[in-house]
């Protein structure tokens, strides 16, 4: 966990003043709609199709229980007893009523909690992989890095109002879980062949109407020299980008236009003036933000302990749960397990206050009180002893944490879509809802595989559904919700942007177009372990294609 | 959601309301035929022509105290004298999400 100090906490206190201020102008006529909107939205606070809703962030998807039972008792005293996790380390509140939102807020800033830079075109809330700090395959925490950027373009002014909305992620593992080429700009720690140490800086990702993959324009930036590279980008991006047309905006435009090595001279010359200044980071500047990162006090443990083994003998259940949904931890005897927030029928990323509390009591007594949120819309409890597991897996059981259908058809990744957002075109809850109850046996989710399907509801790509396995987005044609379906789009160290495979297909046929797109995998991988990914890397979409559109 | 002043030109194909989110909480009003605001379709004011939705729609954008962003919406008139939404968006905006909620507050 980072501990905030009476710098962050004065920062916050005095932003609920200023909100509470503002909140009661306008609702007294004193300030317009007009003006107010930028004040809210700097704040987190949207305005969608039925209320207001409050975006939290969650920096590098790093909870307290202390933050968790906040979020709860929020959900029960201002929302409607529940919190949707997002596919960027944010919590939102969908039902929270204006004069009640500074008193809400207070509440979050008691806990080091805030909405700020969770919208308007500033540097987002910066994420990073779920499990850093844990990894086995880290080369350091990537969140002591996100934190001193965070610190640096928290409310300044340079960069409070750019182009566009700019999101960074921080990786600092081989296998990339925080989808860093879909950023704006994403930093990957890693290590040369000499074994030095710097970050791969890439720019210019990002989804909705104009999807582009991050390229990258520094291979090793020396990790003294981070934020002035961040700056220098960020300025680069502030000078050229568009300001003109909001669907060009983006610093994916930019460098597309400009062209990677174009835009990278333009950051270097840049670079090379304040790269020495008052940006260099000194040793003692990044060892004080590790210093305020507190690690647990890990007990001498052994990988496999006998209780284990034992409990996967006797449970065939736990012991599916456990393939499916625990991972290996960089300490010996201890795990990292995800918990799905993808029930069958259920709301991807949804989260119920009770669910919330008891977790927190569970993180407290399993995972030295401590949660992870990842972009996938599910949550992990990141130091649990292996010898632990069997008894956790029971009382995660208890309150519908235990579902073992991560990384499967079922674990979908969806935005709120049409039933909340004012953006949306069309639905997509409901569809990843069908999508759920139609392969709800778990042996024939497992003897598909490792399958990702994406929903958006709109061109904004909230859902990321260019980058799922399938991918599939909402359109309106004619009044009527429309879907259309990519295939062959994956987020991680080897990201790719889905095809179309065709004509969009109405609401009530998506479904089934899965269902025929699972068959024709079934049908064409070469072998039992071949990946659907791998499968429609291999033949190509023209098969699935054929099996989708010969019966419509 | 678009706002009145960038509907210039309108055009109505039928029955329409003018509909706006509450300053308050959010929650979907329409216009009124007394010049304030129902969370009732039913007690929305309901016109047939540009001009008359023009004027409408001018109006509600005067009464910012109030509601935040109003704009014309189709509806359907049914027999009977009932009125619905004209389209998914504005069914949705009446009714709620159309999935059920996390049972709100169990313990």
């Amino acid at each position: 966990m980072y501990i905030y100090d009476a710098f962050d906490r004065r920062l916050l206190a005095e932003r609920v003043v200023d909100f509470r201020d503002q909140v009661s102008r306008r609702l007294s006529g004193e300030l317009s709609e007009e003006e107010f909107k930028p004040l809210r939205l700097m704040n987190g606070v949207y305005l969608q199709l039925h209320a207001y809703m409050l975006r939290i962030a969650i920096p590098y998807g790093t909870l307290s229980t202390l933050q968790l039972r906040k979020l709860a008792e929020i959900a029960r005293k201002y929302d409607r007893g529940y919190g949707h996790f997002t596919t960027r380390q944010n919590i939102q509140f969908h039902w929270i009523k204006l004069a009640e939102l500074p008193d809400a807020m207070a509440e979050l800033a008691a806990v080091g909690m805030h909405g700020m830079q969770t919208s308007g075109n500033n540097v987002r809330n910066i994420t990073t992989d779920q499990w850093a700090g844990v990894a086995p395959d880290e080369i350091e925490d990537p969140r002591i890095w996100a934190e001193l950027i965070r610190q640096h373009v928290t409310l300044h002014p340079e960069f409070s109002f750019m182009p566009r909305k700019f999101k960074i992620a921080v990786g600092a593992s081989h296998h990339d879980r925080a989808a860093l080429r879909i950023h704006d700009m994403a930093l990957r720690l890693h290590r040369n062949a000499a074994g030095e140490a710097g970050f791969e800086v890439m720019v210019g990702g990002g989804l909705g109407r104009t999807p582009y993959l991050a390229q990258t324009i520094k291979p090793l930036l020396p990790k003294r020299d981070v934020l002035s590279y961040v700056e220098a980008v960020l300025r680069t991006y502030n000078q050229f980008g568009r300001r003109d047309n909001i669907w060009k905006a983006r610093i994916k435009i930019l460098v597309h236009d400009l062209g990677a090595e174009a835009f990278a001279k333009e950051v270097e010359a840049e670079w090379q003036s304040i790269r020495d200044g008052a940006l260099a980071l000194e040793p003692a500047m990044v060892a004080d933000i590790a210093g305020r990162f507190r690690y647990p006090n890990y007990a001498t443990l052994d990988d496999g302990p006998p209780e284990l083994a034992a409990a996967r003998r006797g449970d065939r259940a736990f012991d599916v749960w456990l393939s499916n949904c625990v991972t290996n931890h960089k300490m010996l005897g201890y795990a990292i397990a995800t918990l799905s927030l993808k029930p069958e029928g259920g709301t991807p990323g949804d989260c119920t206050a009770a669910q919330m509390d008891k977790l927190a009591d569970l993180a407290d007594r399993y995972s030295f009180g401590e949660v992870r949120v990842g972009h996938e819309q599910n949550l992990a409890l990141p130091h649990v002893a292996q010898r632990d597991l069997p008894v956790l897996w029971r009382e995660l059981g208890a309150i519908g944490l235990a579902r073992t259908n991560v990384n499967l058809v079922s674990d979908i990744i969806s935005c709120p879509g049409l039933d909340y957002c004012s953006l949306a075109n069309a639905r997509s809850i409901p569809i990843a809802q069908e999508i759920t109850r139609r392969f709800h046996d778990l042996d024939r989710q497992r003897n598909l595989g490792r399958l990702h399907i994406n929903i958006s509801g709109c061109i904004n790509a909230c859902g990321h559904h260019h980058v799922g396995h399938i991918g599939i987005l909402g359109v309106e044609k004619n009044g009527e919700e429309f879907y259309q379906i990519t295939l062959g789009g994956k987020a991680d160290e080897n990201a790719t942007l889905g095809t179309l495979i065709g004509p969009a297909v109405p609401y009530a046929q998506v479904a089934d177009v899965v269902e025929d797109i699972a068959a024709a995998y079934l049908d064409l991988r070469d072998k039992p372990n071949e990946l659907f990914i791998d499968t429609v890397k291999r033949v190509g979409i023209e098969p699935f294609r054929e099996r989708v559109y010969a019966a419509r | 959601m678009t706002s009145p002043l960038d509907q210039k030109k309108i055009k109505i194909a039928g029955p329409v309301v003018v509909t706006a989110n509450r300053v308050g909480d959010g929650a979907v009003v329409y216009r009124s035929p007394d010049g304030g605001w129902t969370t009732e379709l039913g007690g929305a004011a309901i016109v047939i022509d540009a001009d008359s939705a023009r004027v409408l729609a001018e109006a509600a954008a005067g009464d910012d105290l109030h509601a935040i962003g109003p704009y014309i919406a189709p509806v359907k008139l049914l027999p009977g004298g009932n009125v619905r939404p004209g389209n998914l968006r504005e069914l949705i905006r009446r009714g709620g999400p159309t999935i059920e909620l996390p049972a709100p507050l169990e313990s």
